[in-house]
């Protein structure tokens, strides 16, 4: 089953003419209207006419997320300002998200690419879809909702309320198709356990799309099982569209990144060179078909391969492997996006907290964090370490919306982070 | 001075953690006289009067202990019932806040040890009502 049988399925000779085009006119558009990248170009001597062949593209410019933060929250605007119908955001680790604008036809493409995807993993218009992401800035809601709309679904957009109430939606509408957070989907399923419901039996759930979280195969075959559906991984980041980058066709053996809408590349994210096939390093995409806000060569900080070899279901966009780690070590706990970054604000606001600190996830998402005292920290009295506890675990739940458990522990007693500090210990089996 | 002061350490509350402080303190010569421990879910606060406080102060650092000096009043009462009740009653009266307080008999002497914020507020309120705050020395010669 295809969505777009002819895009799907051109021939390679035939895609690489169009992704060189339509760098051609990105690039073109950029010089034109970009002061952004117009001082990127002329910082490295490229312009429109140095792009003849798709190699080229190692000509132009990265962008980072940086400098998305840093052009907040004016974007990188390539059409007149009244253009763009649609925001999202995208959470920041230093407090700044980035924002990203769509135009009528940039909603038009996301929703295509995700009805793509749906129906390459064989949903049709009879599936009933409840998304349970998160709607609002997210673009796990609206993207993924437009998309499974186009298709044809009756769409439920549920968000990420309660599981009582999820489960009386899929009860009362006949729910077949869910996307939801791997993280949820286990947790979920521990939930109907409790209740006494078997999915295979009480429900009529066939397929699930999971994403906007690293997990893992084992993590996908733990779902498949305790849902009895099938799993599909897909790849997604609201700086290219959200959801719909990249899924996994009925196959389920590597996400197709629809290449007719980005151009892939693989990088040694220390040296930037260019890597082969196969070969794992950060994946950097450069959007081809956006019109509001075009981005070259985006640093993803995703860590993942290429699978050059065609797939059997005869798309001939390449595949992409499961996502194998993040350069940045952004947490997701109960659903909500938490970056070390902004605990360790917190915590380094008290002066009576010291230099160290780790934060442990485990089990069902639940989240410690081990403080140091600093040396001050300590008058003798238990009643004001009991009092200071209580301030972290309210600041804190009022910072990352989690509640934490704080365990206050003497200075020095904490293993001493090296260099690039990773204080994250992440014990969740995902 | 009439104020004492206590070895205050703090304890995660973990297996072995009360045996591993008063073992550096023996090995450091320090004789315990008495001893408090205060819970707070995971962690806890051990509060040790020692007859030697400079050195008690200086081993358990040394093993890398967080260990604070807790400046408190003790004041001998008449050893019947209802003596702690009335100490605590006439600081109450004065604005004192009792923020901890324990006590002990030692040779048939009623000791009170009381952590207050305001100490000279307090040493005042008990001079006044007859009650003298014991110098560490004479605490130690109890
Ligand atoms: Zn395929």
């Amino acid at each position: 089953m295809f969505w777009d049988q002819e895009s799907e399925t051109l021939s390679r000779p035939a895609l690489e003419a169009l992704q060189l085009q339509r760098l051609q006119q990105t690039v073109s558009r950029l010089a034109a209207r970009v002061p952004f990248y117009q001082q990127k170009f002329a910082e490295l001597g490229v312009g429109p006419d140095d792009i003849r062949r798709l190699e080229d593209v190692r000509r132009l410019p990265f962008t980072t997320a940086a400098d998305l933060r840093a052009i907040y929250p004016s974007g990188l605007l390539a059409v007149e300002a009244d253009e763009p119908v649609r925001l999202h955001t995208s959470s920041g680790t230093t407090g700044k998200p980035k924002a990203i604008f769509f135009s009528r036809n940039d909603v038009n493409t996301a929703a295509d690419m995700i009805a793509r995807s749906l129906v390459a993993a064989g949903i049709t218009r009879a599936d009933v879809f409840q998304n349970m992401m998160s709607y609002g800035l997210f673009t796990g809601g609206l993207v993924m909702h437009y998309g499974a709309e186009r298709v044809g679904c009756l769409v439920i957009p549920a968000g990420p309320g309660t599981s009582e109430r999820q489960l009386m939606l899929m009860q009362d509408f006949g729910t077949t198709a869910v996307h939801i957070l791997p993280s949820y989907a286990l947790y979920f399923a521990n939930y109907l356990e409790q209740k006494g419901i078997d999915p295979r039996k009480d429900l009529k759930l066939r397929k699930a799309f999971v994403g906007a979280e690293p997990h893992t195969e084992q993590t996908r075959k733990r779902i498949e099982e305790a849902f009895g559906v099938d799993v599909y991984n897909s790849y997604g980041l609201t700086e290219m569209n959200g959801p719909g980058v990249a899924f996994e066709c009925e196959q389920k053996a590597g996400m197709h990144l629809w290449e007719d809408c980005f151009l892939l590349e693989i990088i040694d994210p220390a040296t930037g060179e260019p890597l082969p096939d196969g070969q794992r390093g950060e994946l950097v995409l450069t959007t081809l078909k956006r019109e509001a806000m075009p981005i070259l060569r985006y640093r993803t900080r995703d860590i993942t391969s290429v699978i050059a070899e065609p797939c059997p279901c005869g798309r001939t966009h390449r595949r992409i492997h499961r996502i194998t780690g993040r350069s940045d070590d952004m947490l997701i706990i109960r659903g909500v996006n938490i970056f070390p970054q902004q605990i360790e604000q917190v915590l380094m606001s008290m002066p009576q907290v010291g230099r160290n600190y780790l934060i442990i996830v485990e089990g069902l998402d639940d989240l410690t964090v081990k403080v140091e005292l600093s040396d001050r920290g300590f008058d003798g009295q238990v009643e004001h370490l009991a009092a200071l506890q209580n301030q972290l675990v309210e600041k804190l739940k009022a910072e990352i919306w989690v509640r934490p458990k704080v365990d206050l522990v003497p200075p020095g007693s904490l293993p001493v982070a090296e260099g690039k500090a990773k204080r994250v210990l992440d014990k969740r089996s995902l | 001075m009439s104020a004492t002061s206590l070895l205050a350490v703090f304890v995660e509350n973990k297996p072995g953690q009360t045996a591993r402080i008063t073992k550096i303190l023996a090995d450091a010569n320090v004789d315990l006289r008495w001893v408090t421990i205060a819970n707070s879910g995971s962690f806890g606060v051990m509060k040790f009067l020692v007859d030697k406080l400079e050195a008690g102060l200086q081993a358990l650092r040394d093993k890398g202990l967080m260990v604070s000096l807790l400046e408190v009043l003790v004041v001998e009462t008449p050893n019947r019932p209802g003596a702690l009740q009335s100490v605590a009653d006439l600081l109450g009266r004065n604005e004192v806040n009792l923020a901890n307080c324990s006590g002990f008999v030692a040779n048939n002497r009623a000791i009170l040890i009381l952590e207050v914020q305001e100490l000279a507020l307090a040493r005042s309120v008990l001079e006044k009502a007859g009650l003298r705050p014991m110098t560490q020395e004479e605490m130690l010669r109890l």
